[in-house]
């Protein structure tokens, strides 16, 4: 039932003659999604603990994951998604001396070995989407500066380890403590490069239980390129506050404003997060919530389907903790929608999984359209939304396939 | 790593929690950058190249979108600026200057 066409195949390749006529690049490492500007010549790679991911940067690594992983509701480890700010990364963790601290303005400073995690504390589990704020950039028009990810810098797992509550509460949070900053192991080569810090309001942390120092993912450690031997895990907002190596949480008595919280990672202040492109930001705040989003993960784009035989639309559809109530398709550009089937509810913080039967009605291009709708009635425009760094993007999403 | 230490990694993490302290040492070696986006030829490109890649690799610029000299010269500044890139005001302006030209608007 599938075929995906081989002339555009050669044509897509085209473009990296030199390249693949040199050997450096082999003609089935390139990572094609047909018809795709911004993964267009990227290469398939494969990283320590990793499979092939599209590489988006050498150094510091960033990896994104195929948009064939989004059928279904938990990406596989080796397949999630890197990205790192600084160079140098860790590339080695030796537990007998890896410790986090906890310092600042508590009763009791803390030097926690992995055991310690484990054992002094309540082992709590959340499923929950991982997904950089810059998932998508690549396709903002006009474009912006930055890392030109395609939809791959996302995924979801389930996530074991202690409560950050419970941290804090056995550290004693003082009066007058205000945020927490967070940072892990990977240190820039040059002083002068801002280390990546971040940092979350103690109001934050102490009202919500599924806020994890996670040591698990699906039911193994964390490969080292996603942050063994423990990351910082805040289900519902971006993965800038999801601190990988997590080795240092200090507790301050005032907003945190340094380089990776402000100017980086910033939105504008307004309800949409979005200006009219070219403006310049007046009013920020920190990035946070997740946006509803959908995809259609199966079937690949350019698919080669027949008038009459019906076949499975598949994706998954996520959203910053609400809970996603019901994902829609249209064939029709939109003019009407009608209702997929939920995959099995993971809880209000995962991927949820959905599919859609679908009958192709008339030869010739066809293009199916998702969106979801979260509990709160929140969903996904027609318009892409606008900012200058390329966050926040969850606009209607759509395969084409051609129906023969 | 090795698929072969992974698999004793993923293995000792079964074994009792004082084994493990241990075991689990972990170490990964990366790549080296990759080629598929090397820096097109033209008047500056060594300077660009050594100045650029000792943080990064030059997939970071390949992918950019296309601008101007004042948008260029905006992004090495903020290299400089904001990241401290150690390079001299000489050295910035012939990078701008072949950005500018090899992957200008």
């Amino acid at each position: 039932m599938r075929d995906v066409s081989r002339r555009s195949l050669v044509k897509g390749m085209a473009g990296l003659g030199a390249l693949v006529a040199s050997g450096l690049v082999g003609p089935r490492r390139l990572a094609l999604a047909q018809g795709d500007p911004v993964l267009a010549g990227r290469p398939l790679v494969r990283y320590p603990e990793k499979t092939d991911l599209i590489l988006l940067t050498s150094r510091p690594p960033q990896l994104e994951t195929p948009m064939k992983y989004f059928d279904r509701a938990i990406t596989p480890n080796e397949a999630f998604f890197v990205r790192y700010h600084v160079f140098p990364i860790p590339l080695e963790v030796d537990l007998a001396t890896w410790r986090l601290r906890i310092s600042g303005r508590v009763d009791r400073p803390l030097e926690l070995s992995l055991d310690d995690l484990k054992t002094r504390f309540p082992r709590a589990s959340v499923t929950a989407v991982n997904q950089c704020s810059g998932n998508s950039r690549g396709r903002f028009a006009p474009r912006v500066l930055g890392g030109q990810w395609g939809d791959g810098a996302m995924g979801n797992a389930e996530w074991v380890g202690a409560r950050l509550k419970d941290i804090l509460t056995a550290a004693g949070v003082r009066q007058g403590a205000v945020q927490a900053t967070f940072d892990g192991l990977d240190k820039p080569a040059f002083p002068s490069v801002p280390d990546f810090v971040k940092s979350l309001d103690i109001t934050r942390i102490m009202d919500d239980p599924d806020v994890l120092v996670a040591y698990e993912m699906n039911g193994a450690p964390l490969p080292m390129l996603n942050g063994y031997p423990a990351r910082l895990v805040v289900p519902g907002w971006y993965a800038t506050y999801w601190v990988k190596h997590l080795s240092e949480i200090e507790v301050i008595d005032h907003v945190f404003e340094k380089f990776w919280m402000k100017p980086g990672y910033r939105i504008p202040d307004n309800a949409c997060g979005c200006v009219a492109p070219g403006t310049v930001l007046a009013r920020t705040v920190p990035i946070n919530r997740l946006t509803v989003r959908s995809f259609i993960a199966a079937p690949e784009p350019g698919t080669r389907v027949s008038v009459g035989r019906p076949i499975i639309l598949k994706g998954i559809a996520f959203d910053g903790g609400e809970g996603v109530r019901e994902v829609q398709v249209s064939d029709n550009d939109g003019a009407t929608w009608r209702q997929a089937r939920l995959g099995a509810d993971l809880g209000r913080y995962s991927f949820r999984e959905w599919s859609a039967a679908w009958t192709p009605g008339q030869p010739g291009p066809a293009r199916l359209m998702v969106r979801a709708i979260n509990r709160i009635g929140e969903s996904q425009g027609r318009e892409p939304l606008w900012n200058p760094a390329g966050y926040l993007r969850n606009v209607i999403e759509h395969v084409d396939l051609q129906v023969g | 790593m090795p698929v072969g230490l992974l698999g004793i990694v993923l293995a000792a993490s079964a074994m009792t929690a004082a084994t493990v302290a241990a075991a689990a040492d972990r170490t990964i070696s990366m790549p080296s950058d990759h080629a598929y986006a090397t820096l097109r030829s033209g008047p500056g490109v060594e300077v660009t190249r050594q100045q650029c890649v000792s943080c990064h690799s030059t997939d970071y610029i390949v992918m950019q979108p296309r601008g101007n000299a004042r948008q260029w010269d905006a992004v090495v500044t903020k290299m400089i600026k904001v990241f401290g890139a150690p390079i001299t005001d000489q050295d910035a302006k012939t990078i701008v200057e072949y950005l500018a030209t090899t992957y200008g608007n």
